[in-house]
């Protein structure tokens, strides 16, 4: 007997590009997670997702609404976007009850309660993102602070990344299944699991040794550190170096361009400009204690 | 009298609502509305010029390329080097976007518009040894089919061969899909997002290695592209026949060009380039562009009215939510006041009609096998087709350009950042013409302006109440079933709107946000 688990993906104030970005999932392939066992035993069952599944309008609310009820506490809400919270409007609506949008927010707040586990995908879900930019004019938040907002406790994982590297929501996805939900050991504070936020891109970057010895690159295509390019590593927690991008073909450092910190809570606002060097900031050389290095702001 | 409203619209980008009355079983009125604003041109006020080309590609993670593209451009125009940018960052462009493009066709018409026509169920009776087609059997057999249902019943007409085929293909084309992001990858180092693409050039070197390495992803795209992607959008056209003759809306298409082949004028709308710029009307007959005949009308639009008419780089947004006549947050973009609609339609039409030989036979050869007059290219299965050879005619020129690319020459030009300069950056997105607009001073950007594919087609009514193109298109189709309105979504979808993209163009000034809402 194959167990079911069902999924609601949905997209709030979002640019699709972490529903996209699942796409590329490489080992195993969005084939094999949507159709297959993802692990032996175990089919997801992507019940509501608006970009690819067959449904439409009220047909595809129903499904979704269908879902919160008839599996409450069993499924597993993936929330791709920022939620939009200025008051008095209707910034961002999924579907109609009654005739009247109903807001992202009302949709994020509902589908949590009942949900087994919140997943926030990519860097707006996670940390309110682009949207949240200054001025943030739409009042975007995360989806942990708007639980928090409504008192709301749900296991919650936060995947960022502008958009997340695939293995990162497909390693996380498969370590629930075989491993159980998350412990608190697992995920660092800002409730990203260590296995792929663990490290800084700084330190595992190939041109690191440029970096210690004081060569920089003056401008793009120069060999050398892109730290005086406005390269965001030093400060960025992910492990692309190492997994690399699509497939494992490239990098954002391997393309020769900077890091732009697109996972952490500081982005966009305070890793930009993203063409300039980073300021106020202590880049420990090697041989210095980089677990004590609290996150820069 | 009956109303049709389908929202949320799936398998589109963002969230769109579409109303449709429907009289004695046609379509009397169509209003189409997005759902979502996040305020992007806001966001991007005040801060650093060059980080437009990153924050402009979070408008959409469909197209991210094509802004990252557009804003460039705009910001080499802004910065005085459009004409100086090196021949081997300008092919670098050209090969990022162009594998992008192509794998964004591919996935539109597998993964977005196919359930459409093809019926997954089918593979229920398969009878074979594809294993992935065994594997959506067993699929089938477990009884929980989300996401591909429900859905919209009763005109699956691929007899159940076809259809097991073309589930087939769906399962492939996600792979092919995905290659064609790693060849975006490997000069533009990731995808969605990309970071190879700056003001001044591109910021990788071209080796040999990556360039073998595209090549023959390449060569799999191409493969695919010829013997699987375009052989099944014309078996989808031979069993819907009827959907030549749907779904034509404005009949003008307008095109700003893509894919720089020399990169030696700063004026983009007279460069020599791949896909040509220019109009098209009915008749086929091409037009010169000229942007100066750009203008936004907002009498439909929450904006006020005073602001209206105006040329995207004087762009002016003020929203007003709640005005009479209004109903969506989007413009109505018109070129020389008449509604036209942008698109792979629009590019492969305007660059067919100025003569370019091999899309000259490109789209003859199509039609010739459809047995169909270029009359027909105004419909659902037109623009599914010109789709599909803009994938073509895009996978067929890279090799050239790819064998172009000097290694160890210059990728990257400097350039100074100026105090005060406006620009503008024009190109052809997968889902059409896309048009960046910037106004600096004090080395910061006072105004930024995007004029984006969907803006234009699913804008609303202009300022003389003539609807825009997806509504057109709409309007006057007849309807079989209500309550399965498939010509609707097929409609729709022909044009690949990306709502994330058409909603971003909003600048409040001088207004409390908090009073506006979307309907």
């Amino acid at each position: 007997m194959v167990k079911e688990l069902p999924v609601i993906y949905l997209q709030t104030a979002a640019c699709s590009g972490c529903a996209v970005t699942l796409l590329n999932s490489a080992s195993p392939t969005i084939k094999n997670l949507l159709i297959d066992q993802i692990v032996p035993g175990v089919h997801i069952n992507l019940r509501f997702h608006p970009v690819i599944m067959a449904g439409a309008g009220e047909m595809a609310i129903k499904v979704l609404e269908d879902t919160a009820r008839e599996k409450k506490d069993n499924y597993v809400l993936v929330v791709d976007g920022a939620v939009p919270t200025a008051p008095g409007a209707v910034y961002g609506a999924v579907g109609e009850r009654g005739g009247k949008p109903v807001p992202m927010k009302e949709r994020v707040l509902e589908l949590s309660r009942d949900a087994l586990a919140v997943m926030a995908l990519g860097t707006c879900a996670s940390f309110g993102g682009i949207p949240a930019a200054r001025p943030n004019p739409t009042g975007a938040k995360s989806v942990r602070a708007v639980l928090e907002e409504a008192g709301i406790k749900k296991p919650l994982v936060n995947i960022p990344g502008c958009p997340p590297h695939p293995d990162w929501f497909v390693g996380t996805v498969g370590s629930i299944l075989l491993h159980g939900l998350p412990s608190a050991d697992d995920l660092d504070d800002l409730l990203r699991p260590k296995a792929f936020y663990g490290k800084l891109i700084h330190e595992n970057c190939p041109r690191r040794a440029f970096f210690d010895e004081g060569k920089f690159a003056k401008k793009f295509g120069d060999e050398g550190c892109l730290y005086e390019l406005g390269c965001k590593g030093p400060v960025t927690y992910a492990d692309c170096p190492l997994r690399r991008w699509n497939s494992g073909t490239n990098w954002v450092i391997g393309a020769g361009a900077p890091c732009n910190g697109c996972t952490q809570p500081e982005f966009p606002d305070n890793t930009s400009p993203f063409y300039e060097k980073l300021v106020d900031v202590e880049v420990p050389k090697i041989g210095a204690c980089w677990t004590c290095d609290k996150e820069a702001k | 009298m009956g109303k049709i409203v389908i929202d949320p619209v799936t398998r589109i980008e963002g969230h769109l609502k579409i109303e449709a009355v429907v009289e004695d079983g046609v379509v009397k009125d169509a209003r189409a509305t997005g759902n979502l604003f996040r305020g992007f041109e806001i966001i991007l006020k005040g801060r650093d010029p060059r980080d437009a080309q990153v924050i402009t590609q979070r408008i959409c993670g469909v197209c991210p390329q094509s802004h990252g593209i557009a804003s460039t451009l705009n910001l080499d125009s802004a910065f005085g080097i459009a004409d100086k940018i090196p021949d081997n960052a300008r092919i670098m462009r050209n090969l990022i976007q162009g594998a992008h493009i192509a794998q964004d066709h591919i996935l539109h018409f597998y993964h977005l518009a196919a359930l459409d026509y093809v019926n997954v169920a089918d593979v229920a009776s398969y009878q074979g040894n594809n294993a992935d087609l065994n594997s959506v059997k067993d699929f089938i057999a477990r009884g929980e089919l989300g996401p591909f249902l429900p859905r919209y019943e009763g005109d699956y007409r691929l007899p159940p061969e076809v259809n097991q085929m073309a589930v087939a293909h769906y399962v492939k084309a996600l792979e092919i899909r995905r290659i064609g992001h790693e060849m975006v990858s490997i000069f533009g180092g990731k995808i969605p997002h990309g970071v190879g693409v700056v003001p001044g050039g591109v910021t990788a070197q071209p080796t040999t290695d990556s360039i073998m390495a595209f090549l023959w992803k390449l060569r799999i795209l191409q493969d695919f592209i010829d013997n699987v992607y375009i052989p099944d959008v014309l078996a989808v056209a031979g069993a819907y026949p009827d959907y030549a003759e749907i779904g034509a809306g404005c009949r003008n298409l307008l095109s700003y060009g893509g894919f720089d082949l020399v990169g030696d004028s700063p004026d983009y709308t007279r460069r020599e380039r791949l896909f040509k710029q220019g109009t098209v009307s009915a008749e086929l007959k091409a037009g010169e562009l000229d942007t100066g005949k750009i203008a936004e009308h907002v009498r439909h639009s929450w904006y006020e009215e005073a602001t209206s008419g105006k040329h995207p780089s004087q762009g002016e947004t003020r929203p007003q939510y709640g005005k009479a006549g209004a109903y969506s947050w989007t413009k109505a973009p018109r070129y020389d006041g008449k509604v036209y609609e942008v698109g792979p339609l629009a590019r492969v039409a305007v660059t067919y009609a100025k003569g370019e030989p091999r899309m000259k036979k490109l789209v003859d050869g199509a039609l010739n096998q459809l047995k169909a007059s270029p009359s027909a290219l105004f419909s659902v299965l037109g623009r599914h087709l010109a789709r599909a050879l803009s994938a073509k005619f895009i996978a067929d020129s890279m090799d050239g350009w790819l064998l172009a690319l000097k290694p160890g020459e210059p990728t990257y030009v400097e350039y100074q950042l100026p105090d005060a300069a406006t620009g503008m950056g024009l190109t052809e997105a997968a889902r059409g013409a896309l048009g960046h607009w910037i106004e600096i001073k004090d080395r910061k950007i006072a105004n930024y302006q995007c004029v984006v594919p969907t803006t234009w087609n699913v804008s609303p009514m202009d300022d003389r109440g003539n609807h825009g193109p997806i509504e057109q298109a709409i309007i006057g189709t007849r309807i079989k079933d209500e309550h399965n309105p498939f010509e609707i979504v097929r409609i729709i979808r022909s044009f690949d709107p990306c709502l994330a993209c058409s909603i971003h163009v909003v600048t409040p000034r001088g207004r409390d946000l908090g009073k506006f809402r979307v309907v």
